[in-house]
């Protein structure tokens, strides 16, 4: 939102004197501060704008009560500190105006300037000031140029003010242009304001611009740093973890640094990337995983995050064409304010990290008792004596500490902020390490009378990961109980399984320790991205303005995996060492010119955006050769290093047209071109529509003192995809080279293999169109307030990956356009502000979505034999797949078997329903039984503020995920122990099933894994003024990951892709904090 | 394509036509795979082929769990089985991509680029290698699958459904191919290493002729015959030490014909004689004795090959290659490696017992087509009453491999002996776990049936009889909803 500072400047005198008797009064703890530092402070922390005469609201001091810094509810808080003041704020179209208390209307002050008249011959300047539909303007501010004396106008707009010679009047007000007026010896003014639409309100990141938030046609969540994830963050996406309905984010897994799931609406693609286009500061970034990193958004700090929008709909999102379909993220990061003092913000956060739950493995005398029943004689003899918790070993408690430092402020005309960041993050699971340090410069200047708007963004990171074998996390759970940690062998003074010779079997489990401690996998990477905005507002045309927005996204990354010939798995090699690197350059150049046009005259605002967008991508990876410990060549390099490109060009526009305010008409289109398609297809047109009515505007609910907002959105969009993981040219006819390993011998020479690629010549963009119809709401002055939406989709010429007839192509699988999905959900919010006291605040907040996924259309030839495709490989038997795609199931529906049990209700081995009644249980009995995507998702938040205490909490619950335990099918059979001349560890489901052998594909493993996990509670308090009072001291203190509660027997429920094995557990997290504000 | 401009490129596209068999895609050991939506090491063309030729015989079983392989032990796959898919995509593969490159260098268009002299007549030996390597996997397609798509080099990438070919248009297509490509094909013994010469072509029609009578219900054994004495005039010797045919000096053998050819170091993947060796190790044998880091405990034979080299045959018999210790002879379990006797043929070392370039990836190459099996072929036609050859010749080229594998003469036969059971049993014995068993079986009618049970034939441990319609591996269930013009094998 927007604050104005409009009021009666010359009262300054008086107000002073209001305040010092109103505090006293109050018998509060206040301090006193400048009506500007209030309004900085309040926008620092809330990051509202607001615009104002910085000099008045300098001269206008007030008496600030000391623990305001908790209150989170702007209006609540702006009635606190300016009660006490006499001054009182007025909400007019979401505009906060500040008014003095009674004040005499806009009386001539005489006395102050007296001196003045000594000097300067004084006139009497009257006027009118009105809006452009001719209504008068109550409350403008008119000042005097260079000066502190000014006025305001009355309740018909008049004015009266008593100007030197060849004086400049300033009119000011909110949500209008600011104008100034020379007297020159005009004794009369009479002053049209124009609109600044852009100024007005609270205001919506929407791609290539900005809206207002009551203007806003599509369903778009803006999500802004006060409503954060608290806690240690370290990925961006964490931020909004549980925050946004319809918005789904699953950490990968609990290994530092590592990213995240992100799923808008559930995502409208199967094998083209369903991640959503991320753009920051202007630039959409390269979402592709980058080698040396977990996670392609751990490059930038949180804590520079102003605010994050979500764009959901396709009416929102179609201005990004043909990467859309999955929903876009804005990130916008904070800047420095004109005419600000400089500010530091220091903020320290200590964390440790503990695992909270292991998979129940059989002890080591329970294991003893196993192998000595059913194992043989020669498994008996090979039990150890020891007795060894293995996941004990393998995790630890891990701490982090993650350091941020803020400058910013304005010199002069140059707004800045420049930040740094230091984050060390020590993974639970050990020897897992990340390290980051951050820096960030935002400069946003504006030259020639503010037409010529510069934002300059340079933001770099440094990453250093090692990471853990997470290998040993199923070793762990594999791994002999009996077999002591330690031996004095070969393999680094690791216990190890060989075989009669004394060497390692190749297919035994390894020592988990060994795994972790021996095994060097480090990598680097350094990535900035930046752009240079600029913004012209035309000097003949102020309703025109064009943009340049030249931007850059480039990293490098290198890294070394060393795995020394002491390790079991690398003896026979005797070691691994492999170095790493890869350059992505990513370049950017988008152009739009953009009118803004008030037409009072049918009442009627029109904001109309045209532009052009390049953007390149590059990948580079040069080829290394891989050694051995003593640094003979075990692989050459490849002869032909890694380089692959695409551009992507667009045109695009949109129109915003909105009639009296209430009827609001949004129109994009955008063409894209992508070199990933051959001329033919290249091209595709994505446009979209958007109705909203505004009925809270209209004369039947104006007034009402229940409804507060209500607005009607409907909308429908196309957009596309193209973003075909790791191949850029799947059109062309091409011929590629093997490597080295893959050569072939004719006469004494060896060939390096010319494979002719499968390709699809006629290949273009995935099509999804959707309808969106949403309704915004607000009750008892927003005190209740939230949207609901419901959106309809339908994805068409999904890039696939089918079965091509035999002998069509030079492949069997082939990424075509084939195949439909629909789906469908509903996405509601609600906030509200349960208590609204001076001391006592309360607010809590709801967010829930549904979604249903369908695949309605899979091959180029209907049959109704077709299975479909199996995807979703599973540990424990080579090219075993437990998922599959198929025609009326969502996408990632289970495959698997009827377990059918006994009388009380034991599973029994090998025993599944004959579904197709056909007399034997074979392949043709597997059936589709549930998906891992949740039906419901849901998010509960709430924040509690006592005086100078805060209490916030973050719950999410998903319903109805489904996951399959791949360590249970893997780990609990008493088959397992029996794996050759080595024995593997059972876990302890087999007591329940009983099974012998391994029956990977009974549904049996399919667990309803629903869950409601605490996500974070946090409590915080403000300790006000420190160090002589110029400085503000906050602590907090933090919980991430309470508990969970879930039937899921595993160690967590929640699983992106649900497929349970090998999860990287997510700790539980306790955070400390402080925050100094200088 | 541009890469036929540079006549460079020629061969190593070439290499990869034959590189097909022995690697499963452009990154070795496994990575970027030629075929998708299977294991890839589980579906080498030369392993899924050894599989389907020899896990449902009496030759081998199996004990790993990998999806699809179990029931080919016992006979009892479906449509959807992934060891046949694996072994009709890679048929599949190779077929497409030899068309494409016999479709990129016709006369026509090597003249357009520019390609004369010696690398015309370089470029013609390649297409017709590459017309050699595509009739070798539709043959395989015609014993494996019999019906099956029909593309060749007129049917350009594109979006279509190829048409079923009847088994006798497919047998008259491998035919004419085969006879259209042997004149332009370099003489037996002239090519270099590892590349197809005549007699690998004379080698396959041998053996399609032997086999007519499967395919098309016709008897062809004087054609058989005709080839087979073309290949044993040829010059090929057989090794003196039957065992080293097996090891990583095969390179040198002038006995193979056709070799598919590995390299522990740059010829690399998880099938191929990696498979094999790493498959038959397990227990208490030795890894290292077989020059490999370790064995990977999967493939036995069963009690009736044991049984083909009664009482003293095991002693003097080279070829009775058994790993006996802490085995039994009985499978009880097919899973439990220690069932079943282990064959030690296949080894990752020398003769002078160095072991290969590297212990995970192994040297030895796999003969695809050996003169051994030209002998008992030719041995076999003329028995089953073929024209152009003799018994006494006959009799001689079985009696010179019985006089390798035994000293001094002592596994000789006679007349007498010279039978048709004797000579299945003899394959047996000479070409155990090379790849050959199911057609044979097949050819005596006793691959199905209950005429002829082993170990498990049928999915008991006794075993028991097997529909007939079980000849024919089933066209995999992604074909025919890709392809409506396919008609499923009967019995699937």
């Amino acid at each position: 939102c927007f604050l104005s500072f409009s009021g009666n400047a010359q009262d300054h005198y008086s107000a002073k004197v209001a305040m010092a008797t109103t505090a006293k009064a109050s018998g509060q703890s206040v301090s006193s501060k400048s009506l500007n530092d209030v309004l900085v402070s309040l926008r620092n922390k809330y990051g509202i704008q607001f615009s104002y005469k910085a000099q008045m609201a300098k001269n206008l001091q007030l008496q600030v009560p000391e623990n305001l810094e908790t209150d989170t509810n702007v209006d609540a808080l702006l009635s606190k500190i300016l009660q006490p003041n006499g001054l009182s704020y007025k909400k007019v179209n979401d505009v906060y105006i500040i008014q003095k208390n009674a004040a005499p209307v806009a009386t001539p002050v005489q006395a102050a300037p007296a001196k003045a008249v000594n000097a300067v011959q004084e006139q009497t300047v009257r006027g009118t000031v009105t809006d452009g539909a001719g209504t008068p303007l109550p409350g403008v501010a008119v000042v005097v140029k260079g000066t502190t004396r000014g006025t305001s106008t009355d309740l018909n707009g008049t004015f009266t003010i008593a100007v030197p010679a060849n004086a400049t009047l300033v009119f000011n007000y909110l949500g209008f242009t600011t104008q100034e007026v020379p007297v020159g010896n005009q004794a009369n003014l009479n002053i049209t304001m124009q609109t600044d639409t852009k100024a007005l309100q609270e205001v919506v990141v929407i791609g290539y611009g900005t809206q207002k938030k009551s203007d806003v046609t599509g369903a778009v969540t803006a999500v802004t740093s006060e409503e954060f994830q608290k806690g240690q963050v370290t990925t961006a996406e964490q931020l909004i973890t549980g925050k946004v309905a319809g918005v789904q984010i699953t950490s990968n897994s609990g290994a530092p640094g590592s990213g995240s799931r992100i799923r808008i609406r559930g995502g409208a693609s199967l094998n083209a990337s369903n991640d959503p286009l991320i753009v920051i500061d202007g630039v959409p970034v390269d979402n592709d995983q980058i080698a040396g990193s977990a996670n392609p958004l751990n490059f930038i700090n949180p804590n520079d995050i102003a605010s994050m929008n979500i764009l959901k709909d396709a009416s929102a999102t179609a201005i990004y064409g043909s990467r859309a379909s999955n929903g876009v993220i804005i990130i916008t990061t904070k800047s420095g304010t004109t005419g600000d003092r400089m500010r530091l913000n220091f903020s320290t956060q200590h964390s440790l990290s503990t695992v909270n739950k292991e998979i129940d493995v059989l002890g080591a005398d329970d294991f003893r008792k196993v192998v000595m029943e059913q194992g043989t004689p020669e498994q008996q003899a090979l039990l150890g004596d020891a007795n060894t918790n293995w996941q004990d070993l393998i995790y630890r408690q891990a701490y982090t500490t993650d350091n941020n430092l803020s400058l910013s402020g304005s010199v002069k005309n140059l707004p800045y902020r420049v930040s740094v960041g230091y984050l060390n993050q020590e993974g639970v699971l050990k020897t897992s390490e990340f390290e980051r340090v951050t820096g960030a410069i935002k400069l946003t200047p504006t030259f020639l009378d503010d037409h010529l708007k510069v934002d300059v963004n340079v933001k770099g990171a440094k990453t250093k990961s090692r990471f853990a074998d997470t290998g040993a996390i199923g070793a762990a759970v594999a791994f002999d109980p009996t077999q002591p940690v330690y031996q004095d062998t070969e393999f680094g003074g690791y216990f190890e399984w060989t075989d009669v010779s004394g060497n390692p079997i190749t297919i035994a489990t390894r020592n988990p320790l060994s795994m972790l401690e021996q095994k060097r996998d480090k990598g680097e990477v350094f990535r900035s991205i930046g752009n240079v905005q600029l913004d012209y507002k035309f000097h003949f045309l102020p309703e025109l303005r064009a943009n340049l927005n030249l931007g850059y996204d480039v990293s490098e990354s290198e890294g070394i995996t060393r795995s020394p010939g002491t390790l079991a798995a690398e003896y026979y090699e005797r070691g691994s060492v492999k170095e790493y690197e890869e350059d992505r350059t990513n370049k950017l150049l988008d152009f739009y010119l953009n009118y803004n046009k008030e037409l009072p005259g049918i009442s009627s605002r029109i904001d109309a955006t045209a532009g052009y967008s390049y953007q390149d991508f590059l990948v580079k990876k040069p080829a290394f050769a891989t050694f051995r410990d003593n640094g003979d060549v075990r692989k050459e390099a490849d002869p032909f290093p890694f380089e692959t490109q695409n551009t992507l060009v667009s045109f695009f526009g949109r129109v915003n047209y909105a009639f009296k305010d209430r009827y609001l008409l949004t129109a994009t289109v955008r063409r894209d071109g992508s070199s990933r398609f051959s001329e033919d297809n290249r091209w595709g047109t994505f446009p979209s529509m958007a109705l909203a009515w505004r009925i809270v505007e209209e004369s039947f609910l104006k007034n009402s003192a229940v409804v507060s907002d209500l607005k009607l959105r409907v909308g429908y969009g196309i957009t596309g995809q193209q973003d075909i993981s790791d191949n850029d040219y799947p059109f062309l006819a091409r011929y590629t080279n093997s490597d080295n390993a893959s050569m072939y011998r004719l006469g004494d020479m060896y060939y390096l293999l010319l494979r002719p690629e499968g390709y699809d010549a006629n290949l273009k963009w995935e099509e999804t169109q959707t309808y969106n119809a949403g309704i915004d709401f607000g009750f008892l002055n927003n005190r209740l307030y939230g949207s609901l939406d419901y959106y309809n989709r339908k994805t068409d010429d999904l890039l696939s990956v089918i079965a091509v007839p035999a002998g069509t192509n030079l492949t069997n699988l082939l990424l075509t356009n084939v195949g439909s999905i629909d789906s469908e959900g509903l996405e509601a919010v609600v906030n509200f502000v349960a208590v609204d006291k001076e001391d006592l605040e309360w607010t809590v907040g709801v967010n829930g979505s549904w979604n249903r996924n369908e695949i309605t259309k899979l091959n180029t030839v209907k049959d109704e034999n077709s299975v479909g495709v199996l995807v979703g490989g599973i540990s424990g038997a080579t090219g075993r797949n437990i998922q599959i795609h198929s025609v009326g199931y969502a996408p990632y529906s289970y495959y698997v078997y009827k377990q059918v049990y006994d009388e009380s209700g034991r599973p029994i081995e090998g025993l599944y329903a004959d579904l197709n009644n056909d007399g034997i249980v074979n392949d043709a009995d597997r059936y589709r039984y549930k998906n891992p995507e949740p039906r419901f998702y849901l998010g509960f938040n709430s924040q509690l503020n006592y005086k100078n205490w805060s209490l916030g909490m973050l719950m999410r619950a998903s319903l109805n995920n489904y996951v399959y335990n791949n360590v249970y099918s893997n780990n609990a059979a008493y088959d397992v122990f029996k794996a050759g001349e080595y024995l593997g560890n059972l876990v302890d489901n087999v007591y329940e099933t009983q099974f012998n052998m391994r029956q990977y594909e009974s549904d049996y493993y399919i667990e309803n894994a629903s869950f409601l996990r605490m996500e974070n509670i946090n409590l915080g308090y403000n300790f006000g003024k420190v160090l002589n009072d110029k400085a503000n001291l906050r602590l907090s203190a933090s919980v991430q990951n309470v508990f969970t509660v879930s039937k899921y027997k595993g160690l967590d429920p929640e699983i992106a892709g649900g497929i349970d094995n090998n999860f990287y557990p997510r700790p539980t997290v306790y955070t400390i904090g402080l925050n100094l504000e200088l | 394509a541009t890469v036929y401009k540079d006549f460079a490129n020629y061969k190593s596209i070439l290499a990869k036509l034959y590189a097909g068999f022995a690697v499963t895609g452009q990154q070795g050991p496994a990575g970027k795979p030629d075929v998708g939506g299977i294991d890839e090491g589980a579906s080498n063309y030369v392993r899924t082929y050894w599989t389907l030729q020899e896990i449902p015989t009496d030759e081998a079983v199996v004990a790993w769990n990998d999806p699809g392989l179990p029931v080919i032990n016992t006979m009892l796959w479906a449509a959807n089985n992934d060891m046949t898919k694996a072994m009709y995509y890679r048929i599949f593969y190779q077929v497409t991509a030899a068309n494409e490159f016999i479709r990129e260098t016709t006369d026509a268009k090597l003249e357009e680029r520019g390609i004369t002299g010696a690398n015309l007549e370089a470029a013609k030996k390649y297409r017709a290698e590459a017309r050699f390597l595509r009739a070798l996997s539709y043959w395989h397609a015609l014993d494996l699958f019999g019906s099956v798509p029909f593309v060749t080099e007129e049917d350009p990438i594109g979006a279509f459904f190829p048409e079923q070919i009847s088994k006798e248009n497919l047998f008259a297509y491998i035919e004419s191919e085969l006879k259209a490509i042997e004149s332009e094909l370099v003489d037996a013994r002239q090519n270099e290493y590892a590349r197809a010469d005549k007699a690998a072509a004379w080698t396959l029609l041998t053996k399609l002729y032997l086999n007519a009578p499967v395919y098309i219900g016709q008897n062809m054994y004087t054609e058989s015959i005709t080839y087979a004495k073309k290949v044993i005039d040829a010059g090929y010797q057989l090794e003196n030490d039957y065992d080293e045919l097996f090891m990583t000096s095969n390179d040198k053998s002038n006995e193979i014909i056709f070799p598919i050819a590995f390299d522990g170091m740059r010829t690399q993947s998880y099938g191929g004689t990696t498979f094999l060796t790493h498959g038959a190790v397990g227990g208490d044998m030795v890894a290292s004795d077989f020059g490999i880091d370790s064995g990977w405990g999967g493939i036995r034979t069963t009690p009736a090959v044991y049984g083909l080299f009664s009482g003293a045959a095991l002693e003097n018999d080279d070829r009775a290659n058994f790993f006996t210790k802490g085995q039994t002879l009985e499978i009880e379990e097919i899973k439990t490696f220690k069932n079943g006797y282990p064959i030690t043929k296949w080894k990752n070392v020398n003769p002078a017992g160095e072991a290969g370039s590297n212990p995970t990836f192994v040297d030895t190459d796999f003969p695809m087509f050996r003169l051994a099996d030209v002998y008992l072929m030719y041995a076999e036609a003329v028995v089953r009453g073929g024209s152009g050859g003799s018994i006494a010749q006959a009799l001689d080229y079985v009696n010179a491999l019985r006089d390798r594998a035994y000293t001094d003469g002592a596994g000789r036969i006679n007349n007498s002996q010279l039978n048709l059971g004797f000579l299945l049993d003899e394959r047996a014995r000479e070409l155990n776990w090379e790849g050959h068993r199911r057609t044979d079986l097949i050819r005596y009618k006793l691959f199905t049936g209950g005429e002829y049970l082993w170990a498990w034939k049928g999915g008991l441990k006794e075993g028991t009889s097997v529909p007939d319609f079980r000849a024919l591996y089933p066209i995999p269930s992604d074909d025919l909803v890709a392809n409506p013009n396919l008609k499923q094998n009967n019995g699937y």
